[in-house]
C-alpha cells in the first residue's frame, strides 16, 4: 500500500466510529460524554442575542440543540453522505418535521403506496388536517407518479425497501422525476441504512430514518433522523426562500445557502413542535451505530438464508425478499442495495380467509426464538401479523395497495446463530401441520 | 456480501464547482490556514440591513475577532465600522476580500485586489460567497498569485471547522482521534 500525503477520505467504518466526535481539549474523554442538561450558561448577554438571532452557532437549549445529539447528527451525516443531520424524537416525528419544514395549506406530496402503516396514516389523516393533500402511487408505475404531480406538489416521497413487501424504490428514476419539477425527493431509508444504500448518491435530497430500527440496533432508544444532501437548489422554494414570519422575516436560503433547510428545520420546526431526542437516547443509539456495518452483513447473510429455506418451504405460498431471484424488484435490489436488500421481509402461509389468519396467529404462538412484537431492526429476530397488528387501521383498500393480507407474516431478521433460526422456524411449521392434521 | 475495506463516499457538501475546479478553489486546507492568519476582512457589498446575509456574516466575523471593513458605496458606517465605497480605496492592508456581489461585478473587484498587490499594499485572498461564481475572475486572481476561495460561506466555514456548526449537525468532515487544542 502506498502512503500518499494529503487528506485522506476516510472509509465508511472509520467514520462510523469517529465522525462527529473529536475528543474535547479539557477532559479528552474518549467515549461521546452524555450531556444531560436542558440548557447552555451565555458567555454573555450580547452573545446570548446573537444566538436567538442564529447570527452565532451554539446550544442554547436542548430542544434546539445538544452536544451528546450533535455528535450522533454529525456522524449520520457523514455515513449518509449528507450536508449535516437533524436528530428528533422517532421516525414519525422526523418524516413531520421535515414535512412541516417544506409544506404550507394547500401544498401536495405525492407518496409511494408500498409504506410503514404509521407512515400511511400520517401522511393521509394528520397531514389532511392540515389541509396537505397526500396522493399514494404504485412506485413502480412511471405513470401514475407523472399523473399524480400538480402545480401544487412540493415534493415526492418513497422507502428505499417499501414496508412491508420488500419492494425496492428506484431511486435514479424518481430522483429524475423530481428533478424535472424541481422538488425534492424524500427518502425513508430505514430499512437499508446508509450502510447498504445511500439514497442521496443516487440524487434524493432529503433522507430520513427511524433511528430506533438497524442504527441503534438494541431495541433500547427511539430515535429519527432528518438528513439534507445540500444539492437541492430551494431558492425558489417558498417554505424554504421566503421571509419567515415565525423567525423574524429570515431567509433561511439566503442567509444558510445549502444549509438553509436543515437550519429552518432545527430553528423553527423542532423549536415549534417540540419533538427533541433526549440526549441518553442520543448516546444509546451512537452506541449502536459504532457497529452498524458489522450487524448489517450478519443480517442480510442470515435474511438471505431463512428467505431461501421459506421459499423452498411446502407450507409457504410466497415469500416477499428482493434478495431472491424471484422477486420482481430483485433487479432492482441488485443494483441499489448490492449489499443485500436489508433484513426486514415477508412470507405468505398457504391458505385463504379465516382458516390462514388462525394459522398466522399458531405459528406466531409457536415460535420459540422469534419474538412477537411491533418493531423492526432490532438484534434479536422479530415476528409480526401485519394485517392485524402495524396496519389494522389502514382500510381495505389501503391494505390491498400496500399488499397486506391475512396470510402475510413479517420477520426482521436478527444476529442470532441462523441454523437456530432456521430451527425455530421449521418447529412452528411443524406445530401448524399438527394442528392441521388434528 | 462481506464488509470489505471501507466504502468511502463523497461528501460534496452543495457547489456547483466540478471536482478539478474544487481542489483549486475549496481546498480544506487552505480555507483553514486562512480563517487561522487572517485579521482582517473587508466585505464588499455588505449590507445595512439586518436580515441580509452579508449582515450575518459581517457581525459573526466580528464576534469572533477579526477586525472587519465594509465596502459599499451607499453607506457611511455599518456595524460601528467606517465604510469605504471600494477595495481600491481601502488604506491600510486586508487578508481577505469577501465579495457578497453579483458574478458580473466580480471581475472589477478582482482587478482593485490585483492593483493592491501590484502596489505592493497587500496580497489579500479572494473569498467569493456561495453561488456569487465567476470562474473567469477566479483564475486570474490564482495567476496573480491570490489565495482564492469560490462557492463558500465564510461564517458557515468559520462555524464549521471552529466548531459552532457541529452543534447545528453540519457535517464538519474533521475526522480525528486526537485531543482538540481549544
Ligand atoms: C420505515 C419506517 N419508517 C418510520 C417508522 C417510524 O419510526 P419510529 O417508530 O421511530 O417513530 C418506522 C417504524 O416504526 C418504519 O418502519
Amino acid at each position: 500500500m502506498t502512503h500518499r500525503p494529503g487528506p485522506r477520505k476516510f472509509g465508511f467504518e472509520t467514520r462510523m466510529v469517529h465522525a462527529g466526535h473529536v475528543p474535547d481539549a479539557h477532559t479528552g474523554s474518549r467515549a461521546v460524554p452524555i450531556h444531560l442538561t436542558t440548557s447552555y450558561v451565555f458567555d454573555s448577554p450580547e452573545y446570548a442575542a446573537q444566538l436567538f438571532e442564529l447570527k452565532q452557532y451554539g446550544n442554547i437549549y436542548t430542544r434546539i440543540s445538544n452536544p451528546t445529539t450533535a455528535v450522533l447528527e454529525e456522524r449520520l451525516a457523514s455515513l449518509e453522505g449528507a450536508t449535516g443531520a437533524l436528530v428528533v424524537s422517532s421516525g414519525m416525528a422526523a418524516q413531520f418535521v421535515a414535512l412541516m419544514t417544506l409544506l404550507s395549506p394547500g401544498d401536495e406530496v405525492v407518496a409511494s403506496s408500498h409504506l410503514y402503516g404509521g407512515t400511511v396514516t400520517q401522511l393521509k389523516q394528520t397531514l389532511l388536517k392540515l389541509s396537505i393533500k397526500v396522493t399514494l402511487v404504485d412506485p413502480h408505475n412511471d405513470a401514475a407518479w407523472e399523473q399524480a404531480i400538480t402545480k401544487k406538489t412540493r415534493a415526492l416521497y418513497g422507502e428505499t425497501i417499501g414496508n412491508p413487501r420488500g419492494s425496492v424504490l428506484d431511486l435514479e428514476k424518481l430522483s429524475r422525476l423530481a428533478n424535472v419539477h424541481k422538488i425534492p425527493l424524500i427518502v425513508d431509508n430505514t430499512f437499508a441504512t446508509p450502510y447498504l444504500c445511500r439514497p442521496i448518491e443516487w440524487g434524493a435530497t432529503i433522507v430520513l430514518h427511524s433511528a430506533t430500527k438497524f442504527i441503534g440496533g438494541h431495541g433500547s432508544a427511539i430515535a429519527g433522523v432528518i438528513l439534507d444532501s445540500g444539492n437541492f437548489d430551494f431558492s425558489r422554494f417558498p417554505a424554504i426562500a421566503a421571509p419567515s414570519p415565525s423567525y423574524h422575516n429570515l431567509r433561511f436560503f439566503d442567509t444558510f445557502g445549502h444549509y438553509g433547510f436543515l437550519m429552518k428545520a432545527r430553528a423553527e420546526t423542532v423549536r415549534d413542535v417540540g419533538a427533541c431526542v433526549s440526549p441518553m437516547n442520543s448516546f444509546l443509539i451512537l452506541q449502536g451505530l459504532e457497529t452498524l456495518s458489522l450487524r448489517m452483513d450478519r443480517h442480510v447473510g442470515n435474511a438471505q438464508q431463512i428467505a431461501r429455506y421459506l421459499e423452498q418451504h411446502e407450507q409457504v405460498a410466497w415469500v416477499s425478499y428482493a434478495g431472491l431471484p424471484s422477486h420482481a424488484d430483485h433487479a432492482l435490489a441488485q443494483k441499489y442495495l448490492p449489499k443485500g436488500p436489508g433484513a426486514v421481509f415477508s412470507f405468505g402461509l398457504k391458505g385463504e380467509g379465516a382458516e390462514v389468519r388462525e394459522d398466522g396467529k399458531k405459528f406466531i404462538e409457536s415460535l420459540q426464538l422469534f419474538s412477537h412484537l411491533a418493531n423492526v431492526g432490532d438484534v434479536r429476530s422479530l415476528v409480526i401479523h401485519p394485517a392485524s397488528t402495524t396496519h389494522q387501521q389502514l382500510t381495505e383498500e389501503e391494505l390491498a395497495a400496500c399488499g397486506v393480507g391475512p396470510e402475510m407474516i413479517r420477520l426482521s431478521i436478527g444476529l442470532e446463530n441462523v441454523e437456530d433460526l432456521l430451527w425455530d422456524l421449521d418447529q412452528a411449521f411443524h406445530a401448524l401441520s399438527r394442528s392441521i392434521r388434528a | 456480501m462481506g464488509s470489505g475495506s471501507g466504502v468511502s463516499c463523497a461528501v460534496t457538501l452543495n457547489t456547483s464547482l466540478t471536482p478539478e475546479q474544487r481542489a483549486l478553489y475549496q481546498d480544506v486546507g487552505q480555507i483553514n490556514h486562512l480563517l487561522d492568519s487572517a485579521r482582517t476582512i473587508a466585505l464588499v457589498g455588505l449590507s445595512s440591513d439586518r436580515q441580509k446575509a452579508s449582515f450575518f456574516v459581517a457581525g459573526y466575523l466580528k464576534d469572533e475577532g477579526y477586525r472587519i471593513v465594509p465596502v459599499n458605496p451607499k453607506a457611511d458606517i455599518i456595524l460601528g465600522e467606517k465604510v469605504y465605497p471600494d477595495v481600491a480605496s481601502i488604506p491600510f492592508p486586508v487578508d481577505i476580500v469577501d465579495i457578497f456581489r453579483p458574478a458580473q461585478e466580480i471581475d472589477g473587484i478582482v482587478d482593485q485586489a490585483i492593483a493592491r498587490k501590484e502596489k505592493g499594499i497587500d496580497s489579500p485572498a479572494i473569498w467569493m460567497q456561495l453561488r456569487l461564481v465567476n470562474l473567469a475572475a477566479a483564475e486570474r486572481s490564482l495567476a496573480a498569485g491570490l489565495t482564492t476561495i469560490v462557492d463558500k460561506c465564510v461564517k458557515m466555514e468559520h462555524g464549521r471547522y471552529r466548531g459552532g456548526l457541529h452543534f447545528a449537525g453540519m457535517n464538519t468532515e474533521i475526522i480525528s482521534a486526537r485531543k482538540r487544542k481549544r
